[in-house]
């Protein structure tokens, strides 16, 4: 049948198969176990707990995994600690040798590390040969740059420590490389969790770094389940975690490392919409889509998963779609000529089943292609790309990711219905818009809430660009400047102070035998009146309660109203519908807030007066505070439309920005530090980057409050950019930490709130900054203002603009 | 070791039944053209970069090894038309490319491949029109089709008059294909009523003779230039349409070519006629000949790997092919000088 006479007529591809012998042995010569890599050895106790590690493309199993318990995790952890000592302290040149001589041993073992892959994973030789493996070289050599230009470009930043990283099957190499490449870079050493599903690359991985000469202890595997993973992150040595894998278990480590001081980072899932205009070249989205969702068996957190298409060509789009899909080839992983190869294991089949049988049920009309009845079912795990049509946003499909090649469609009217629907998720992760309208494209491009937007393209991935999502998508990024930030800390961090374990009681109680002489009627001075400040304008507290607010020798000068969730809850719709200040431009912003600057001087001894009454504070020292916060708010004016972003090129070709988004609505907990500088030097940085605040004033000295509000209302800043609400600071950041529209939450105060803020925060995965109970000296522009505040006050998205003509 | 999944894809499979000797033997119905109807590419932009995309991971998507290498280049032959078009052209050069043409592979390894005697030719031969009739003469006995270029090829800027005259010319002297050139100044001015009516009056002017219509991309550069010129050519009754010259400075690339396949599409779409294409100029080796081999299999119907909808121009690319088969029957590599000079 296979004469070449017959193939003359058939015109067919025939068999491509990738060579695996050299896989083949080096699976005999690891005697079909791997264990764990620890202190630069291969370990594989006998006796020891283990799994099986299957190739989904075949069910043969490859290897028996050692499952790693506490005593693996404590024995990595300790090598890891050790060899922070030596390795943290290398120069960054000497950090960038070692990474470049791992990105070069891997391009020296592409061949064997693709192989491996595919087989492990079931993805395609194509893919992993052509993109997971050049993409993971690119990671070890981007990063030895940014080892050698460590000092000079994070000056003032060490390395966080030692990092416990745990990474997903999907794409098991590049991810390692993800998360290794900046962790070495910038000073740490790395206990690594490899999934279980696709253990081998990294352990090949462990290989070369031993062949390349990496120091022992700086990198180490230990691998396992979900269990060995908790293990990881509940461990106290690891000061750093890093994870990608799903929302569900992204929930659970944000809650799990809450109060930990652990520093953080999640990519996790998304159901990332796939705009397609009608103007876009249609041939080129369709193309794109085979990207999108049938890149990697559609087992990518950021695959185009959600394709809302023009009304008017919407058939035509999926005529063409469907024209395509039939041209597609599923089969053998290591077939050169194939598309789709294996889905990772039977569960995950399962899991696409079960959500197709659901599609169908919810009304929408399933498509697969004419060849999909042929697939036989086991020993492989193969599922056929799949096409919904007439998917309603309200249903699973729209909202739930999938993570298989299946692809839910929707049609829009208008641009800005598209976006809407783009919008309408709670995972943020990456977009893809197809438009051969300038216009079009960057208008959805800089309105849609994702971290990555792809213009007339899709799935594109660089190191210098850097990764991850908004949302529930998680937060943080990998690659590029923003990645290597998630490394490192500032250097006096480690020597602050802790704050007292907790402040001030407040009680709405009457205080009266210890009013102060100079508040109260029967004064010469009026009494004087605290309120909320939301919305523009000042509010009563819902309570209808108020707090004494108290002087330095326990005496009470005046009332601050307490308040409650509803006050949050009311502060938090102010500011999400005051997205005016959002929109205007850094120069108008800068604009607000030297006249807010300028308003201040002009109150600067109200200002001072109030410091001296309330905290006792010497008056030249409550000078400096007020002064200083003049010059904070004339600091964050200048970097109103500064602050931007960057221009990337990540290939050629191709224009990709950075763009500095704001997190729009933020909540803030200020310290009883410093009151009137902590609040100044804590709300300006977020509102110069276009955020609105809710922010909730020192409740041991929220007297400022009142002054700084007044200037708002005199100083142009819209109503709702900043809303203020004085009350018990725990209580009032558990409900903003809880409220899931807000985005991001910065919390400076006891270590406890710390813990809380973090733990709570885990319903909408909003981004946390918290002091961990440190102190800060908030009149030290080194730790009072500057790139770190700025840092946390905005999203990192990375637009990719493919041009040419 | 469990048994490796078979690759899926049946979608050729299904479309050919078993034991025809070739696929696709009915004669493809001749393109009769339409009005100039210019909502049909008037706002089709091409994206570049996704073109570039496709074209480039098009051939590491797909590949053929052993002997489904051979048979595809085999059919690579089959769709060569073999060309000489250089000012120092005689009529016993072009004897030379003729017997070259009716055996393009050596007898041995025709026998070697399986093949019968005698059947494997080129597609065509491709001359000036002057030398037509001594390629007819040279091909008397076979079927193999002479093509002439005409209209004032390369640049196609001597009068109208001239170029029509010119296409009855070569017919008279035989040719069974005429390969016209376009006014590009038609294109990139987006005269496309022009355009239309020079290349309607050329297929009048073809009579009974086959009409490729030569898009000189390398000079109307853009791709959405080429997919509106495909389009009109189309409805102005291209039987074919043809990347290059082979005398641009940018000759047939794949992008070009995918964007020329995806008009040849959707014009059988609104249509039904099916319009062939032949790339032309830079294709020299077997590889060229699988790539865009594996380009048609992708983008179209099967049908449009037979010579009937898809040709070849080259000179060069045939030697090469031969060495590449020699490989697949000794294994060892091949030389030039083993091979018969076209």
């Amino acid at each position: 049948m296979n004469k070449v006479t017959d193939i003359l007529k058939s015109m067919d591809y025939g068999p491509a198969p990738e060579d695996s012998s050299h896989v083949t042995t080096w699976l005999k010569e690891h005697d079909h176990r791997i264990g764990h890599f620890i202190a630069g050895k291969f370990t594989y106790r006998k006796g020891t707990k283990s799994f099986a590690c299957v190739n989904p493309a075949t069910g043969e199993k490859l290897a028996d995994i050692a499952l790693g318990n506490k005593r693996d995790v404590d024995a990595a952890g300790d090598a890891a600690a050790k060899a922070f000592k030596s390795w943290s302290k290398l120069s960054g040149t000497v950090r960038a040798r070692h990474l470049y001589a791992l990105a070069r041993h891997v391009q020296k073992n592409a061949r064997l590390l693709a192989v491996l892959e595919s087989i492990d994973n079931g993805k395609p030789i194509r893919e992993s040969r052509d993109i997971d493996i050049p993409l993971v070289a690119r990671h070890f050599y981007h990063h030895a740059g940014w080892a050698e230009l460590l000092e000079t470009e994070f000056s003032g930043q060490a390395p966080v420590g030692v990092c416990g990283q745990i990474i997903p099957w999907n794409f098991p190499l590049l991810m390692l490389a993800w998360k290794v490449a900046p962790a070495l870079a910038a000073g740490c050493t790395v206990v690594l969790k490899p999934a279980e599903y696709t253990p081998l690359t990294a352990m090949a991985f462990a290989e070369i770094c031993n062949e390349a000469g990496l120091p022992p202890g700086v990198f180490n595997i230990v691998n396992g389940d979900g269990t060995t993973g908790e293990l990881i992150v509940n461990d106290d040595r690891f000061e750093k975690i890093a994870f990608t894998g799903s929302t569900e278990v992204g929930r659970i480590i944000r809650k799990s490392t809450a109060g930990s001081r652990k520093k953080l980072s999640l990519e996790l899932g998304g159901k990332s919409p796939f705009i397609v205009f009608d103007e876009a070249d249609i041939d080129a989205a369709v193309e794109g889509v085979v990207d999108a969702i049938w890149f990697n068996q559609g087992e990518v957190c950021c695959a185009g998963s959600r394709a809302i298409v023009q009304e008017g060509i919407a058939e035509n789009f999926h005529d063409r779609l469907k024209a395509r899909m039939e041209k597609l080839r599923l089969g053998d992983p290591l077939d050169k000529a194939i598309d789709i190869g294996a889905v990772v294991d039977p569960v995950q089949i399962a899991n696409i089943e079960e959500r197709v049988r659901e599609g169908i049920a919810s009304g929408a009309s399933l498509w697969q292609p004419s060849w999909a009845k042929s697939i036989k079912s086991g020993p492989g795990c193969f599922y056929p790309p799949t096409l919904f049509t007439g998917v309603e946003p309200a249903s699973r499909l729209a909202q739930e990711e999938v993570f298989g090649p299946v692809i839910a469609t929707m049609t829009f009217r208008t641009p800005g219905e598209a976006i809407e629907l783009a919008n309408n998720s709670r995972y943020g992760l990456a977009a893809s818009i197809w438009s051969q309208s300038l216009d079009i494209a960057f208008d959805a491009a800089k309105n849609i809430k994702a971290g990555i937007v792809w213009i007339n393209s899709t799935n594109l991935f660089d190191a210098a660009a850097g990764f991850g999502g908004y949302r529930e998508s998680g937060f943080g990024r990998e690659g590029g400047r923003e990645g290597m930030m998630e490394y490192l800390v500032p250097d006096w961090q480690r020597k602050a102070r802790s704050l007292p374990a907790s402040s001030a009681v407040i009680e709405p109680l009457p205080k009266g035998e210890k009013a102060a002489a100079s508040s109260g009627a029967g004064n010469d001075r009026l009494d004087r009146t605290m309120k909320h400040y939301i919305g523009g304008k000042q509010a009563r507290p819902d309570s209808g309660y108020s707090f004494p607010v108290v002087d330095k020798k326990g005496r009470v000068i005046t009332q601050a109203g307490l308040g409650n969730r509803k006050d949050i809850r009311n502060g938090v719709e102010a500011a999400r519908v005051a997205t005016s200040w959002t929109a205007m431009t850094g120069h108008a912003r800068a604009q607000v807030l030297y006249y807010l600057a300028e308003n201040f001087d002009a109150r600067k001894d109200d200002f001072v007066d109030t410091l001296v009454t309330v905290s006792g504070t010497k008056s030249d020292v409550a000078k400096r505070e007020v002064e200083t916060s003049i010059a904070r708010i004339i600091h964050y004016a200048a970097w109103a439309d500064k602050y931007d972003g960057a221009a990337r090129a990540p290939m050629a070709n191709m224009l990709s920005l950075a763009l500095n988004e704001p997190w729009e609505v933020m909540a803030i907990s200020c310290p009883d530090e410093a009151p009137l500088l902590a609040l100044i030097s804590l709300v300006l940085p977020a509102i110069a980057m276009g955020n609105r605040v809710v922010a909730t004033p020192s409740p041991a000295n929220p007297l400022p409050t009142g002054d700084f509000y007044q200037l708002l209302d005199t100083s142009d800043v819209p109503g709702g950019t900043v809303n203020l609400i004085t009350g018990d600071r725990d209580e009032l950041a558990k409900t903003l930490a809880q409220h899931d529209d807000v985005a991001c939450h910065w919390y400076f105060g006891p270590r406890a709130g710390s813990e809380l803020v973090e733990r709570e925060s885990a319903g909408n995965l909003k981004a946390t900054w918290v002091n961990n109970g440190k102190a800060r000296d908030w009149l030290d522009p080194h730790q009072g203002q500057g790139p770190e505040f700025l840092f946390h006050a905005v999203q990192v998205k990375t637009i990719w603009t493919p041009y040419g003509v | 070791m469990t048994a490796k999944p078979e690759v899926r894809n049946l979608s050729t499979s299904q479309q050919i039944g078993a034991g025809q000797l070739v696929a696709v033997q009915q004669p493809v119905k001749r393109n009769q053209g339409m009005q100039l109807t210019s909502e049909l590419f008037e706002k089709v932009e091409v994206n570049l970069s996704a073109t570039q995309r496709r074209a480039s991971t098009l051939l590491t998507r797909r590949t053929v090894k052993k002997q489904w290498q051979a048979a595809w280049l085999i059919k690579a032959i089959q769709t060569i038309d073999l060309t000489t078009l250089a000012g120092d052209d005689t009529p016993a050069r072009v004897h030379r490319l003729c017997a070259k043409a009716r055996n393009p592979l050596r007898h041995d390894l025709v026998e070697a491949l399986g093949l019968q005697p005698g059947t494997l030719t080129t597609g065509a031969v491709c001359v000036y029109p002057t030398m037509v009739r001594t390629a007819c003469e040279a091909l008397a006995g076979t079927t193999i089709p002479v093509a002439s270029v005409a209209t004032g090829f390369p640049a196609g800027l001597t009068p109208m008059a001239q170029r029509l005259a010119e296409i009855q010319y070569a017919v008279e002297e035989g040719a069974g294909e005429i390969d016209i050139v376009i006014t590009r100044s038609h294109v990139l001015t987006g005269n496309w009523t022009a355009l239309y009516e020079e290349v309607r009056q050329m297929r009048e002017a073809c009579g009974e003779a086959h009409m490729k219509a030569i898009l000189a991309t390398g000079d109307i550069k853009t791709l959405t230039n080429v997919y509106k010129a495909s389009m009109v050519a189309m409805m102005a009754g291209a039987d074919f349409i043809k990347t290059s010259t082979g005398m641009e400075g940018v000759n047939a690339t794949l992008p070009v070519s995918l964007v020329m396949l995806r008009a040849i599409r959707d014009y059988e779409h609104a249509t039904g006629f099916k319009v062939g294409f032949k790339p032309a100029g830079g294709l020299r080796k077997a590889k060229d000949a699988l790539s865009w081999l594996i380009l048609m299999k992708e983008e179209l119907p099967r049908e449009w790997l037979e010579p009937d909808l898809f040709r070849i121009g080259a000179s060069s690319l045939l030697g090469d092919i031969e060495r590449q088969l020699e490989h697949h029957v000794t294994g060892r590599y091949s030389a030039a000088n083993r091979h018969g000079l076209a």
